[in-house]
C-alpha cells in the first residue's frame, strides 16, 4: 500500500471516530435551545446549566459518589488478590483471577440482572450503597490487570534482598512492594473511576429511579425531547476521558500497560 | 502449630477480595439461575416456583427471530470492525511511540464512553437537522436534508463505534510484539507491502484476529442502548428484551431466562477465544 493510500485510509478511521464527538460538542455550543449543526451563534450556557440546574447537578454528584467509592472498593479488593496471585501462582490463584476478570467478559446485561436480583433478595434495591458496591465489583477488573502488571515488573531479587537485610512482611511491602506498584494502583483506579462514570446498564437497574447518574439522566431526556444540556454532559463526559487517560499516558507507560513490549526492551 | 498458623497467614490476604467476589459476583448469578425458575409476581418482584415455563416461553418463533437477529448484526458489527482493526492497528503499531500513545488515548476515550452518549451522539450525526444531511445538501448531493436513524445502517454503524476501539485493543499486543523484520524480508524477497500483509502478517495473527472477532462478538451482542436509540423495533436485540422484560414489563424470572441463555452463549464463546488465545506464542 502507498504511504499515500494509507493516510487516507487512517484518516478516514479517525473521522468515523471522531465524527460524531465533533458533532456533539457543536450542538452543545448552540446559542437556541434546538438540535442543529452547524450551530447557531455560540454560547456555553449549556456548561453553565449543568452544573447549575439542580437536577442535573444532582445526577452529577451521584455520578462522582458512585464513581469515587466503587474505584475505591475495586482497588481495595485488586490489590490484596493481585498480591496474592502474584506470590501464590497457584490453582486457587489462577482461579481467583479467572473471577477477578469474569465480569468484564460477559456481556454487561447479565450482570446488571444479577446485581438487581440479588439486592432486591437482602433488600438493598434502589440504595445508592448498592450502586456503588456493583460497580466495585464489576469493575474489579481494571485495576486487577494493571496491579498485576506491575507486580510482575517487580524483581523478585530485590525482595529477596530487603529479606535478608531484615525487614519483615510488612516493611517489604510498605517500603519495596507498595512504592513500585503504586503507579498502577493509580491507573487502575483511574480506569475503573472513568468506566464507572459512564456505565449505565447496572446504575439503571440496581438503583436508575432512586439514584439517577447522568448517563440514566442523559438516557430519560432522550425520551422526553431534546436538551443541548445532553451535548454539553457527553462533552464533559469525553473531555474526562481524555484528560484521565492523557495523564496515565504522560505518566506512566500506557502501551504496556496496553499489552505492548516494545517499552520493555 | 506455628507452622499451621504461618500457612494460614500467607491466605490471609486473599481473604477479603475472595469474600468481595462470592457473596457480590457469583452469588448473584446464583439466585439469577434460581429465580429463572422462578413464576412472575405482580405485587412483589417474583415468587419462588420452580417451572420451566420462562424456558419453554423463550423457544417461541418470535425470540428465536430475536435471537438470530442479535446474532447477525452482532457478527456483522465483528467482522466489519476487524477488518479495518487488523490494518489500522498496524500502521498505529509502526508509529513512534508518542504518537502511539496519542492514538491509544483517542481509542480509550471512544472505549470508555457510555452507550448512551454514543446512542445519542450518532443520533445526532444522522438527524435531519444537525448531521450529515447538512453535509450532504452542502456537497449538492441532496436537495433537502434528511434523517438517516433509526435504521438498520445506522444501527450498523453505531455497534462498529462500539465494537472498533475494543478490536484495536484485542489485536493491539500481538501486532506489537511482532517482529518488525518479518515483513520487511517479505518486501526483501519481492512481495509487495499488501501481499506481505495478507501473506505474513494476517495468517501469524489467525489466533489473534478469531479472539478479537468473537470477543467483538460478545461484547457487542450486549449492546442495549443501540438498538433501541439507532433500530427499529424488529432490530431489537436480545439484550435489549432482556432489559424491557426486567424494568419495564417486570417480569424477572423470564429476563433471568433469557440472561442464562445469552450468558451460556457468551461463556461458550470467550472459552473458545481463551483457547485460542492460548495457542498463539
Amino acid at each position: 500500500m502507498s504511504n499515500f493510500a494509507r493516510y487516507v485510509f487512517i484518516t478516514l478511521v479517525f473521522l468515523f471516530l471522531a465524527a460524531p464527538l465533533i458533532v456533539i460538542l457543536g450542538v452543545s455550543l448552540n446559542e437556541p435551545k434546538r438540535l442543529l449543526f452547524p450551530p447557531e451563534g455560540l454560547s456555553l450556557q449549556w456548561y453553565v446549566e449543568l452544573f447549575q440546574a439542580s437536577d442535573w447537578l444532582s445526577a452529577l454528584r451521584n455520578s462522582i459518589v458512585i464513581a469515587l467509592g466503587a474505584s475505591t472498593i475495586a482497588v481495595s479488593i485488586a490489590l490484596p488478590l493481585a498480591l496474592y496471585i502474584w506470590r501464590k501462582q497457584n490453582r486457587l490463584a489462577k482461579a481467583l483471577f479467572g473471577l477477578g476478570v469474569a465480569p468484564f467478559m460477559l456481556p454487561p446485561v447479565i450482570s446488571a440482572l444479577g446485581f438487581m436480583v440479588f439486592w432486591i433478595t437482602v433488600g438493598f434495591y434502589g440504595q445508592i450503597g448498592a450502586t456503588i458496591i456493583s460497580h466495585g465489583v464489576f469493575l474489579v477488573t481494571l485495576p486487577l490487570v494493571t496491579i498485576s502488571l506491575g507486580l510482575e515488573a517487580i524483581d523478585r531479587q530485590l525482595i529477596e534482598a530487603s529479606r535478608t537485610m531484615g525487614a519483615n512482611d510488612r516493611t517489604v511491602f510498605r517500603t519495596v512492594i507498595f512504592p513500585l506498584a503504586r503507579p498502577y494502583m493509580i491507573s487502575g483506579f483511574a480506569f475503573a473511576f472513568v468506566l464507572s462514570l459512564n456505565e449505565y446498564i447496572i446504575a439503571y437497574m440496581v438503583a436508575g429511579f432512586t439514584a439517577e447518574t447522568l448517563p440514566i439522566k442523559i438516557f430519560n431526556s432522550l425520551r422526553y425531547g431534546y436538551t443541548p444540556v445532553m451535548a454539553s454532559v457527553a462533552v464533559f463526559f469525553v473531555m474526562t476521558a481524555v484528560l484521565v487517560f492523557g495523564s496515565i499516558a504522560r505518566f506512566g507507560d500506557l502501551p504496556r500497560l496496553l499489552g505492548a513490549e516494545r517499552s520493555d526492551r | 502449630m506455628s507452622a499451621l498458623s504461618d500457612r494460614l497467614k500467607d491466605h490471609r490476604v486473599a481473604v477479603f477480595p475472595t469474600l468481595m467476589l462470592l457473596v457480590f459476583f457469583l452469588i448473584p448469578f446464583f439466585i439469577m439461575f434460581a429465580v429463572s425458575f422462578f413464576s412472575r409476581d405482580e405485587g412483589a418482584f417474583f415468587a419462588p416456583a420452580f417451572e420451566f415455563s420462562n424456558y419453554a416461553r423463550f423457544m417461541s418463533p418470535f425470540f428465536f427471530k430475536v435471537l438470530i437477529t442479535s446474532i447477525s448484526l452482532s457478527a456483522a458489527a465483528a467482522v466489519l470492525s476487524v477488518s479495518i482493526a487488523v490494518p489500522f492497528t498496524y500502521f498505529v503499531t509502526r508509529m513512534s511511540s508518542r504518537a502511539q500513545s496519542v492514538v491509544l488515548v483517542f481509542l480509550l476515550s471512544v472505549l470508555s464512553l457510555s452507550e448512551v452518549i454514543i446512542g445519542f451522539a450518532w443520533s445526532t450525526l444522522l438527524s435531519q437537522t444537525a448531521g450529515i444531511g447538512n453535509l450532504l445538501v452542502a456537497l449538492g448531493i441532496l436537495e433537502t436534508s434528511r434523517s438517516f436513524t433509526p435504521s438498520l445502517g445506522a444501527l450498523l454503524l453505531g455497534l462498529c463505534y462500539l465494537g472498533f476501539p475494543y478490536a484495536v485493543l484485542v489485536i493491539y499486543p500481538a501486532l506489537s510484539r511482532l517482529d518488525p523484520e518479518l515483513p520487511e524480508a517479505a518486501r526483501m524477497l519481492g512481495a509487495s507491502p499488501v501481499r506481505s500483509f495478507f501473506n505474513v502478517i494476517v495468517p501469524m495473527l489467525r489466533n489473534t484476529i478469531t479472539g478479537a472477532l468473537i470477543l467483538v462478538f460478545v461484547f457487542t451482542l450486549g449492546a442495549y442502548l443501540l438498538p433501541q436509540v439507532l433500530g427499529r423495533p424488529q432490530h431489537w436485540t436480545l439484550s435489549v428484551h432482556i432489559t424491557d422484560q426486567a424494568i419495564f414489563q417486570s417480569n424477572l424470572p423470564f429476563a433471568a431466562a433469557m440472561a442464562i441463555f445469552l450468558m451460556l452463549v457468551s461463556l461458550a464463546l470467550v472459552g473458545l477465544s481463551t483457547l485460542l488465545g492460548q495457542k498463539r506464542t
